[in-house]
Order: structure tokens, then sequence, then C-alpha cells
């Protein structure tokens, strides 16, 4: 109940996978607010539920019980076309393998989710090469993704996941692929968009150079949630997290 | 097209249909030889439906001219004619060959669409991502179904029946094609290019509903 706008909140969610005849619990009861304009990183090990409770803030996946609010609309109540209109205009999605669609030229991955929102071709053109202005790309929106180096691919799916502005970019592990200094690069840019939009980013991660740009940081571990940690008291843990993993 | 991109419409997500052929269109363009291999599966089925219906078109205009030769040359040819028939019509036999044939098309068109689709379970995955629906999924796998359709049929019945009138040539002499219907031969070629495009349809449908149904997040757990 606090003043600041949640953009989500996540409640008492928890997700059981079948796995043959074993019920796995990935996460045991998680309560989430993020509020709105921050840079959140959750941290865990791999196993942790890290990326179940990613895809449910997502809408990718429903919870088993529980619910998820995005902008305090619990996504479980809303039908197939409500649930692809905020996919394409309230979330952005970054992925770890970039997943740019491999037959498209780099502009027309990002112009394609403009299309699904309705905009005419001139100004989905016009629009996704200032975006790949903004994320240094202006001069290779013709080359196919087959054509661009990780780091690049990785630029244009954040141009992609800015193509509708939406007020939440999703970010699977976006350094994972990447080089120690390209990851970085990729991670300012986050940033700094971040800043400049204030959209709020949420990104799934286990790459600690995140953390020294994150508002907030969620821990994960064992399907709950184990601490959260503001910026300021990130400077304090920073010395154990060597032990952590 | 205006209507659509008018603004007064919220929270909709749209696929122009223009757009849709142009993505489709460009999907089968960059994937030219798996397209192919389809394609020619339509082509060969096609042509063998042409080729058969044409040549019960050449011999039904050689039957009609009356002449006792030419009726002899095609009881030599193979055609099982009884005294008192006017048209060849289709034995059994020819019939069964060819619904064999087609039959064998439909499940190599599906399954060279479901390799098609498990190949691109990411493309469709990050496409719901950024907001498609199930319908736009299925709408472009209809589509490369339907050009893939069009091109590989017409191009298997117009080869069919050019074969089965070179065939005639040769056997009959030039009397086969002066006593043709050609009005005849139009339609069974029309009528082949429809069984076509309807095949590679009814091949494509399984697959992209398959496609279509996919949760995005199974999609991304496939590892490339």
């Amino acid at each position: 109940m606090s003043n600041t706008h949640n953009i989500v909140r996540v409640s008492d969610v928890t997700k059981k996978f079948q796995l043959g005849k074993v019920a796995v619990e990935a996460l045991k009861g998680i309560n989430l607010e993020i509020a709105a304009g921050n840079y959140i990183s959750i941290m865990g090990p791999s196993g942790s539920g890290k990326s179940t409770l990613f895809n449910m803030i997502g809408g990718l996946d429903k919870p088993t019980s529980g619910k998820v609010f995005i902008d305090e609309v619990d996504i479980a109540q809303l039908d197939a076309y409500e649930l692809a209109w905020l996919r394409c205009r309230k979330i952005g999605y970054i992925f770890q393998t970039f997943n740019l669609i491999q037959v498209m030229t780099a502009l027309e991955n990002v112009t394609l989710p403009m299309t699904f929102a309705g905009m005419g071709n001139d100004a989905a053109v016009k629009k996704g090469i200032q975006l790949l202005d903004l994320v240094g790309l202006g001069d290779r929106f013709r080359h196919k993704p087959s054509e661009l180096s990780g780091g690049q691919q990785q630029r244009v799916a954040v141009a992609r996941a800015l193509a509708n502005d939406p007020s939440i970019i999703l970010a699977d592990e976006p350094t994972g692929n990447l080089d120690l200094s390209t990851g970085e690069e990729i991670i300012a840019l986050l940033k700094e968009l971040s800043r400049e939009r204030s959209v709020t980013v949420i990104s799934a991660t286990h790459d600690f150079k995140m953390l020294n740009v994150s508002d907030q940081v969620v821990w994960i571990r064992d399907g709950r949630v184990d601490k959260i940690e503001d910026r300021d008291e990130l400077s304090i843990s920073l010395g154990k997290i060597g032990t952590k993993e | 097209m205006s209507s659509i991109e008018k603004d007064g419409v919220n929270r909709l997500v749209v696929l122009p249909f223009a757009k849709s052929v142009e993505i489709s269109f460009k999907s089968i363009r960059v994937r030219f030889f798996r397209s192919l291999i389809t394609t020619i599966t339509l082509v060969l089925a096609v042509s063998f439906l042409s080729f058969v219906n044409v040549g019960t078109d050449i011999a039904d205009g050689l039957l009609a001219t009356g002449d006792i030769n030419l009726r002899q040359a095609l009881i030599r040819a193979g055609y099982d004619l009884e005294a008192q028939d006017t048209a060849v019509g289709s034995s059994p036999k020819q019939r069964w060959i060819i619904i064999l044939s087609l039959l064998v098309c439909a499940v190599g068109i599906i399954n060279a669409q479901l390799m098609a689709v498990t190949e691109r379970f990411r493309e469709i995955g990050t496409m719901k991502c950024l907001g498609a629906l199930d319908r736009f999924v299925l709408r472009l796998f209809v589509l490369e179904a339907a050009m893939q359709g069009l091109a590989g049929a017409s191009i298997g019945a117009v080869a069919g029946g050019f074969f089965s009138l070179v065939n005639a040539l040769l056997s009959f002499g030039t009397v086969a094609v002066a006593a043709l219907s050609w009005s005849d031969v139009a339609l069974s070629v029309l009528y082949a290019t429809l069984v076509g495009i309807l095949l590679s349809l009814a091949g494509v449908l399984y697959p992209a509903i398959v496609a279509a149904k996919m949760q995005p997040v199974e999609a991304m757990r496939v590892e490339q």
C-alpha cells in the first residue's frame, strides 16, 4: 500500500510442473511489488525458479495458484486477445538467445510489433530507423540477423523491445550469450533507456555486472524470495556475492 | 487498408492481409530449397493427375472421329473399349492409382510442413511474444501453403497436360491434336490445379494448427 505506483505485483504465486510422475514445485509462494520506472534485477542460481517467475511476470505462463497483476490488472482474467495486446503494447521482451526472426532484416524485426499494434507502414519504418539509431545500428538496418554480431543482434532486440513504447522491458539473461564488454554495453544501454524513457526494466540474470546499475535486486532461492535489496544496501553485501554462487 | 489503421479501436492486435502475404512470400523466398521440396512433391502428383486426365480427353477426341483404325489404335495403346463405348472414361484401376498418388503426396506435404513448423518453433514463439494471435500464425502458414500450392499445382498441371499431348502425338500422330477438344483439356488442367491447391492446403492444416496453438513459453524452451 505504498504511494509509488506498482507496475507489477505478484501475490502468493506458486507454480508446479509435472515432470513425468514427479511434481516439481518451482515457485513456492512469491510476493513481490515492483515500482514503475525502476531497474530491477532478479538474481538467483540456475534452477531457483527465476526464469519461471520471469515468465509469469511476462504473461508467458500461468501460475498454479496466486495472482500476477500488471498495472493492477490481473493477467489471469485476460482473454487471448487482451493478452496478445498486453505482450504487444505493454511489455517488451529481450531474450538470452536474442530471438530475432532470422528471415527478416533488422528493420523488419523492429517494425513487426508496430505492425501488430496497427501502425501504418511508413510510420513504422520511420520509427524503426529512429530506434535502430538509438541503439547505434542506424546504418545496418538492412542486414539480416545472421550478418550481425551477437552484441549487434541484442541491440536490435533492444530496439524491437522498445517498438511500441512499452512500460515494462523484460530481459531474460540479456548478457548470457555475450562476452564481457559487449554485455556491459547492453547493460549500459538498458540502464540509459530505463532512465531516459522511465521504462521499468526487469531482468533475470546471474550476471553480477547487472548489480551496479540495478535500483533493486530480488534474490530468488529455491522458489522463494530470499531477500530484496535496494541499491544503497547493495554495497554492503557485495563482498558476499562470490560465495553465493 | 486505411480502415485497419484507424486509431479508434483500442486493445486490438492486427496483421493486415497485405503484410501477411508479404511475410509469407519472403519466408518462402528465404527458405527456397525447403519450399522447393514441398512444391516438387505437389508438382509430381498433380502432373500425374493432369497427364491421365488430358490423356482421357485425347482418347475421347480420337473416339469421337468414329474412325475404326483409330479405335483399334486406342485398344492397342491399352484402353479397354467395348464395342458400344463412345467415351473412354476412367477405369477403377486408374482411379485407384490416382487416389493413391494424391494420398502419398498429401502425406509428403504434411511431413514437410511439420518439419517446417518444428524448425520455426522459436520464430513462432517470438512472434507470439511480440503480440501475434493464434490466427496470425495460422494465416501465415496457410498463405505460404496456398502460394506453394498455386505455383506447384499450375506447373504440375501444365507439365502433365503437355507431356500427355507429346505422348499422344508420338503414338497416334497429328490426328490426336486435330480431333482434340481444347476446352476439355483446359478443364482437365484447371481441375488438376484446383486439386493440387486443395491438397496443399489440406496438408498444411494440421501442422499450422499445431504451430498456432503453441504457447510462447514452450516455444522458447526449445533448445536451438
